[in-house]
C-alpha cells in the first residue's frame, strides 16, 4: 500500500489551498480509511466537494484529538464520477457522501444508503422531489408504519420521522430532513459585506448563535491573518459558556415536560430565562444575536456586568440545585430515563458522533479540550464523560456541564479586561487559502471551512453542525423502544433541523 | 410531598403581573427612533445587512430590520433603539419608522376584519408552522407560554392539530421545501381563520431575502393579519401583538 501524504493543521490554522497534497481517489480513499480505522481519538470532522477545473475537488478533514492536529488531503474526480464509497468501509462518511452525491451526481457504488440528503436547491438531479423521498420498507403483515411531521404536534422545526413498528415498539426508525433548506452556504459567498455574513452566521441555527457565530469569527480572522485581543476571546469565551447553560437548563425542562414531571418542566422553564435576560443586559437580545462580531464587540462585558451576572448565578444556583436533587432521586422519573434510547459506545463509534451524543457513551469528545480555541488555550478542561448512552446519561451530561460552566465562567469574570471602543477594522482574507475553524458548541463540534481564490473572494463556505453526524444517533437510540418513548429520546438529544439542513 | 412545596415555595412569584407595561433588563433593542440630524446616509443604509434603512429621507423598516444594532453604535445621534416592545401591527406601511417618529406601533382596529374580534376576542388557537426557521423565533413562542409570560392566560394557546385552531402562526423565510406543507396545513385549518408572521425572517424573508431556496407565494395569495417583528421576536411583543389584535374597539 502506498502511504497517502497529508497536511497536519491545527484548529483555525489559515494554509495555502496549494499546500493541501492531491491524490488519485483510490489513494485518497484508502489513505483517510486507514487513518480513521481503528483510531478512537481520531473521526472526520468534514468531507465536502467543490467545483475546480471543470472537475470537483474533495476534501476531507480528519481530527486527531489526542495530537491536537487536523489531517487534510485531497482528490480530484470527474463530475459524472462512479466511484467506491468511503461509508462501505467506515460509517463516519455516510452523511457526507450522500451530500456530495445529492450535489455533484457523483454515483457510489457500494454506499449502503445512497438518499437525498436536504433536496438543496442546487441539487445535481432536480427531478428527485422532497414529497417522494424513498423511505425503507417492510413488507409485513405483522408490522405498521407510523409517519410525523414534517409539520410537528409542538413548536418545533419540521422534519419527517418514518417509525416502523411491532406492536408499540419500534424496529426502525428513518429520519427525512431538507425541509429547513434556505441555501445558506451559497449566499456567504453571494453577499460579500462582513455583516451580511455575520448575520447569516447568527441564523444558521438560533438555539446556537454564539456556536456559529464564534465558528464564523474565529474563521474570519485567520483568513484574514487579523489576531484578535484577549477582550474579544474572552467575551466569547464567556458567551459561548452562557448559551450552554440557557439551553441546557430549557432542555432538563423539556425532558421534565416529556415525562409528564410538571414541576420540573415550570422550575427548569424559568431558571433559564434569568440567564437569556442577562444576555439582553449583555447585548440586548435574549439569544445573544448581535453580541458577537469580527474584530470587535459592540457591547463591550464590564465589570457591571460581572457583578449582575454573580448576582444572577447566585439566585439561580440554590434553585438549580434543589430542583435537580429533586429530579434524580425521585424513583418516578428515573424509571423513565433510566436505559431508555440507549446507544452503545461501538454505535457511537461507528457513526461518528460529536459532543453530548458522543460523551454519553464513553466516547471523549471535546473541542474545548481537544482542539482549542479562545480562551480554552488557557486551561485545561475536563469533559463530561458517561458511560450508558441513555436518556439519563444525556440528563446528567447536562446537570454536570452547568455546574462545571458557571465555574469556569466564575474565574473568568473574577478578572475582567479593559475593552477598546469598537471599531471597524478592514479585513481582506489572503488569497488562496484553506481554513479551517472548530468549536465546541452546547450540541457539540461545529466545523466552518472557507477557501479563497486567486483574488482573495470566498469560493466555498462549508458549514457543519452537530447534528450532522449526531441524527443517526437519535434513529438508533429508539429501537427496540416503546413508540410512545420516542418524544423524550428525541428531546435527549434535542438535535438541530435548521443546522443540518442550512 | 414537603420537598415539592418547599421548591414551589422557593421559587417565589414568577409569572409578570401586566404584560403591557412590564419593563425588560438591560439593552433591549426595541421600536427605534431617527432623528432628523443630517449624517451621511449612504454610508448609514451601507451598515445595514438586510437593507432595511431607506434614505433621503432617513426610514428605517423594523419587517426588514434585525435589530443587531450596528446603525445606532454607528451613528448613535442618528438612530436609537428604545426599549419598547410594542412593535406589532396588522399593516405592513406600520413598521416603517420615519424621521422624527416617536409614536407606539399599533394595530389599526378599522382595517382589522370584523370577525376576528366577534370570534376570536375571548380565546384563540394557533397552530404554528416553522418554514425555515432557524428556532430562535420557535424557542421565544415557547418562551411564551412559560410560567413568566403565561399567554395562555389570555385564553392564546398553540394546539397540535391545524383542525382545532383558529389560526396560523408563520415563522421562518418560507423554504421551497416547506411551501407546500404550509399550505397544507393552512388549508386544514377552518374558517374563519387569520395568519400571524413572527419574526424578520416571516415578514420579509430577512437575510435570506431573495434566496433560490425560498418559495414565498403562500405570503402573495393570503391577506396577513399580524406582523411582528423582531429577530427573534421578544415573548412581550409576541404576547402585546396578539392582545392588540383581539382587542375588543366600541
Amino acid at each position: 500500500m502506498i502511504d497517502m501524504n497529508y497536511i497536519s493543521i491545527q484548529n483555525n490554522q489559515a494554509i495555502s489551498v496549494n499546500d493541501i497534497p492531491e491524490h488519485s481517489y483510490e489513494i485518497f480513499s484508502t489513505g483517510n480509511i486507514a487513518l480513521l480505522n481503528d483510531n478512537p481519538a481520531r473521526h472526520c470532522v468534514n468531507y465536502f466537494g467543490y467545483r475546480s477545473r471543470n472537475a470537483i475537488k474533495l476534501i476531507c478533514c480528519i481530527a486527531d484529538d489526542n495530537l491536537h492536529l487536523i489531517f487534510i488531503s485531497s482528490a480530484l474526480v470527474e463530475i459524472n464520477s462512479k466511484l467506491a464509497s468511503l461509508t462501505a468501509q467506515n460509517h463516519n462518511f455516510e452523511n457526507f457522501e450522500r451530500e456530495i452525491h445529492e450535489n455533484f451526481g457523483i454515483t457510489y457504488s457500494d454506499h449502503p444508503w445512497l438518499k437525498p440528503m436536504r433536496y438543496a436547491h442546487n441539487r445535481f438531479d432536480k427531478n428527485e422531489i422532497i414529497g417522494e423521498y424513498p423511505f425503507y420498507k417492510v413488507d409485513s403483515e405483522e408490522l405498521h408504519e407510523v409517519g410525523v411531521g414534517p409539520i410537528h404536534a409542538g413548536i418545533i422545526e419540521p422534519g419527517h420521522f418514518r417509525f416502523i413498528c411491532n406492536g408499540e415498539q419500534i424496529m426502525h426508525l428513518e429520519i427525512q430532513l431538507g425541509y429547513q433548506h434556505r441555501g445558506i452556504e451559497q449566499l456567504f459567498l453571494q453577499k460579500k459585506k462582513l455583516i451580511e455574513r455575520t448575520t447569516l452566521a447568527e441564523n444558521i441555527a438560533g438555539d446556537t448563535v454564539v456556536g456559529h457565530t464564534t465558528a464564523f469569527v474565529n474563521l474570519w480572522e485567520n483568513l484574514c491573518n487579523y489576531t484578535p485581543d484577549y477582550s474579544l476571546q474572552y467575551a466569547r469565551t464567556i458567551a459561548l459558556e452562557l448559551e450552554r447553560i440557557a439551553i441546557h437548563t430549557g432542555d432538563l425542562g423539556a425532558i421534565c415536560g416529556d415525562i409528564a414531571y410538571q414541576l420540573g418542566n415550570s422550575v427548569y422553564g424559568r431558571l433559564r430565562t434569568p440567564i437569556v435576560n442577562f444576555l439582553q443586559e449583555w447585548g440586548g437580545n435574549r439569544l445573544a444575536k448581535g453580541l458577537i462580531r469580527a474584530g470587535k464587540i459592540n457591547y463591550p462585558f464590564t465589570p457591571e456586568l460581572a457583578d449582575r451576572l454573580t448576582a444572577v448565578f447566585k439566585a439561580y444556583e440554590p434553585d438549580f440545585t434543589e430542583m435537580t436533587n429533586k429530579l434524580f432521586t425521585l424513583p418516578s422519573t428515573l424509571a423513565r430515563l433510566e436505559k431508555t434510547g440507549v446507544v452503545s459506545y461501538d454505535e457511537v463509534l461507528e457513526i461518528g458522533t460529536v459532543g453530548m451524543a458522543a460523551r454519553m457513551s464513553g466516547l471523549n469528545r471535546d473541542i474545548r479540550l481537544s482542539h482549542p480555541y479562545n480562551l480554552y488555550n488557557s486551561f485545561i478542561h475536563k469533559p463530561v464523560i458517561k458511560r450508558h448512552g441513555d436518556v439519563y446519561s444525556r440528563t446528567q451530561i447536562r446537570r454536570e456541564e452547568i455546574k462545571q460552566s458557571i465555574g469556569y465562567i466564575k474565574e473568568l469574570i473574577a478578572n475582567v479586561p479593559e475593552f477598546k471602543k469598537p471599531e471597524n477594522i478592514s479585513f481582506s482574507p489572503i488569497k488562496n487559502t484553506f481554513v479551517l475553524s472548530l468549536v465546541e458548541g452546547w450540541r457539540g463540534e461545529i466545523c466552518h471551512c472557507a477557501i479563497t481564490d486567486e483574488k482573495g473572494e470566498l469560493i466555498l463556505y462549508k458549514i457543519k453542525d452537530p447534528s450532522h453526524h449526531n441524527w443517526m444517533a437519535l434513529a438508533l437510540a429508539v429501537r427496540k423502544n416503546e413508540i410512545s418513548d420516542f418524544p423524550i429520546c428525541n428531546k435527549s438529544f434535542n438535535l438541530s433541523y435548521s443546522g443540518h439542513d442550512l | 410531598m414537603f420537598d415539592n412545596l418547599k421548591i414551589m415555595w422557593h421559587q417565589g412569584k414568577q409569572f409578570i403581573p401586566d404584560v403591557t407595561t412590564a419593563k425588560v433588563l438591560g439593552i433591549f433593542r426595541g421600536r427605534p427612533v431617527i432623528s432628523k440630524n443630517k449624517v451621511n446616509e449612504t454610508i448609514l443604509a451601507e451598515l445595514c445587512p438586510t437593507g432595511a434603512i431607506m434614505v433621503n429621507p432617513v426610514r428605517l423598516d423594523i419587517g426588514k430590520c434585525t435589530f443587531c444594532g450596528e446603525c445606532a453604535i454607528q451613528f448613535p445621534d442618528k438612530i436609537q433603539f428604545t426599549k419598547d416592545y410594542h412593535l406589532s401591527s396588522n399593516e405592513r406601511d406600520r413598521l416603517i419608522i420615519h424621521e422624527g417618529d416617536d409614536k407606539p406601533i399599533e394595530v389599526n382596529q378599522a382595517s382589522v376584519r370584523k370577525e376576528i374580534h366577534r370570534f376570536f376576542s375571548g380565546s384563540l388557537k394557533l397552530r404554528q408552522v416553522s418554514a425555515g426557521g432557524d428556532n430562535s423565533c420557535e424557542w421565544e413562542l415557547n418562551s411564551s407560554n412559560n410560567v413568566q409570560f403565561d399567554v395562555s392566560r389570555f385564553g392564546i394557546d398553540f394546539v397540535a392539530s391545524p383542525r382545532h385552531a383558529d389560526g396560523i402562526v408563520i415563522t421562518g423565510p418560507i423554504t421551497e421545501n416547506m411551501a407546500e406543507p404550509l399550505e397544507r396545513c393552512y388549508n386544514a385549518i377552518p374558517d374563519p381563520k387569520i395568519i400571524i408572521l413572527v419574526g424578520v425572517d416571516a415578514i420579509s424573508g430577512g437575510i435570506f431575502a431573495g434566496s433560490p431556496a425560498l418559495n414565498r407565494s403562500f405570503l402573495d395569495k393570503h391577506k396577513i393579519d399580524l406582523y411582528i417583528p423582531g429577530n427573534p421576536a421578544h415573548p412581550l411583543t409576541v404576547i402585546n401583538g396578539i392582545l392588540d389584535l383581539l382587542k375588543k374597539t366600541d
